[in-house]
């Protein structure tokens, strides 16, 4: 298998706030990696790394052997923990996942029937056939997230990034992802994901990665959950239920 | 009918007073789709306002107005938004900051000037019937390269128009897409002073948009209906203007925001309000 991401050494500030503490990780191709921890351990913070939103303040980030922002358009697919999106924008769901053929589009290229395949079959994987004409300000939390994951979907991407994508969305929605996520993880792709949800995720992930800014404990699912840190784990996110990251949002880029 | 309709073409002023307020009017509507869905709204106006010091620099300087106002139009809106980039403050602060600078040191030197000068009053508020020959073909080389590059970056400008970031990740350049808007903007705004003005070039870039986004809930559907209403309005006021002697900027801009009324009332299919 061949390494699609390589972390070494990995350290990220917001000003003098230390939010990831000299990590290192390596994801190949066709594995997926859960990322899991307290609200505020660096999660998300990792995932924005990885993508070219934060430079780092130490270490070295990888992508297929390159630094993230160097990548040819379309290598990376992102989906935030919370789009922070104006959601009066005239769009509706298609008009949206359409967006993610736009990175790989040239600027005088046609959409052609090739994109619009790519798009109903995004729109059909996450279940969105029905809503494709509705405009986004009309669809629930689960629907909004669907239709961002989509959007990825759509994208192609070398590499998926995932931040929480199972938060609000309905056990029937969870599985279906899953196994849209499990599939396109067969075909080759690479997939890092954060959740907060740990019962299931042997049937998401091939490996786990507890962090705390540091990465406590990684390995395969039941390896780790067997682990003192996911208890730890476990108990801080009990205690803190299942709140949206308390770390900075991304400036505009 | 057809002679109400005609009247104003027997002079070659108003032949050159209708293809440029046309061009103005379907550009300025056009790009300001992108101003309203990014909220930019201020930002015409300081731009406008910003290009006013530059006029007045190259009247001094006897070069063509063209070149000082598009030089100061196109250096405040990169200003603005490198201050807003790299800066602590926000956009509309960094706005405030810069277009009101360069503003003043356009009536600094206007003030020091021996004479009280009429020509650069009437950029304030436009004057489409005093456009030249040469005027006429400068808008159009500068609309139709404006235009080529909105076609060219149609899709990254929509992409980072709806989620920056996102579009960030998946290798779109936002921030060069974001300042080729600004430069874009700028060139827009220089095309359109002789014709509205410096005071009302906001309302042609704000009103058609936000008049189009009562009708429809689509980016293209947006962009299309908003340049209709701006080459309409551009038209129709210049004819009423004619038949009512009265300010032919002033009578496009009243129309204008008349049509957004009657899309307030009317349009029943905006989400929300921009």
């Amino acid at each position: 298998m061949s390494e699609a991401v390589r972390i070494r050494d990995l350290t990220v500030r917001y000003d003098r706030v230390v939010a990831l503490d000299r990590l290192d990780l390596t994801l190949e191709s066709g594995t997926a990696v859960g990322i899991v921890g307290p609200n505020g351990s660096g999660k998300s913070t990792l995932l924005k790394t990885v993508a070219g939103l934060i430079a780092p303040a130490g270490g070295t980030v990888e992508v297929f052997g390159r630094a993230p922002r160097t990548l040819p358009p379309g290598t990376i697919a992102y989906v935030p923990q919370v789009e922070d999106v104006d959601w009066s924008f005239p769009a509706n769901v298609y008009d949206v996942v359409a967006m993610g053929r736009f990175p790989r589009l040239n600027p005088l290229a046609p959409f052609s029937k090739h994109d619009r395949a790519v798009v109903d079959g995004a729109l059909a994987a996450l279940r969105l056939g029905d809503l494709r004409d509705r405009h986004i300000s009309q669809l629930s939390g689960g629907q909004q997230q669907r239709t961002f994951v989509a959007r990825a979907i759509a994208q192609e991407p070398r590499l998926l990034l995932l931040d929480e994508p199972t938060t609000g969305v309905d056990a029937a929605t969870e599985e279906a992802l899953r196994e849209l996520v499990r599939g396109l993880v067969s075909q080759g792709l690479p997939v890092l994901m954060t959740t907060h949800d740990l019962d299931r995720a042997e049937d998401w992930f091939d490996r786990l990665m507890v962090v705390d800014r540091r990465v406590l404990a990684q390995g395969d699912p039941d390896t780790v959950l067997a682990s003192g840190a996911y208890t730890g784990i476990r108990e801080h996110s009990h205690v803190h239920g299942h709140a949206r990251s308390d770390e900075p949002p991304v400036p505009r880029p | 009918m057809s002679d109400l309709i005609l009247a104003p073409f027997q002079y070659e002023f108003m032949q050159r007073a209708f293809i440029a307020s046309l061009v103005v009017g379907t550009l300025c509507s056009t790009i300001g789709t992108y101003v309203v869905l990014r909220k930019l709204a201020f930002i015409g106006d300081g731009i406008a306002h910003a290009s006013f010091a530059g006029i007045v620099i190259a009247y001094l300087r006897g070069l063509d107005y063209y070149i000082g106002a598009a030089c100061v139009a196109v250096v405040t809106a990169l200003g603005i938004g490198y201050v807003n980039r790299r800066g602590k403050v926000s956009l509309d602060t960094a706005i405030g900051v810069l277009f009101t600078g360069a503003f003043a040191l356009g009536v600094f030197l206007m003030s020091r000037l021996p004479t009280y000068n009429v020509d650069l009053q009437g950029f304030l508020f436009g004057n489409i019937l005093a456009v030249s020959r040469q005027d006429l073909v400068v808008t159009l080389v500068l609309a139709a390269i404006v235009t080529v590059i909105l076609v060219l970056l149609y899709r990254p400008l929509l992409y980072t128009s709806f989620d920056p970031v996102v579009a960030q990740a998946s290798g779109i350049r936002v921030a060069f897409v974001d300042y080729m808007l600004l430069v874009l903007l700028a060139l827009t705004i220089v095309i359109s002073l002789e014709a509205v003005g410096i005071v009302l070039v906001a309302a042609l870039l704000v009103t058609p948009a936000a008049t189009a986004f009562q009708f429809t809930r689509r980016f293209t559907p947006m962009l299309l209906l908003s340049g209709a209403i701006g080459a309409f309005c551009a038209l129709a006021g210049l004819y009423a203007s004619y038949y009512l002697h009265a300010a032919s900027g002033a009578t496009i801009v009243l129309l204008v925001t008349v049509l957004f009324f009657v899309g307030l009332v009317v349009g029943r299919r905006a989400p929300r309000a921009v």
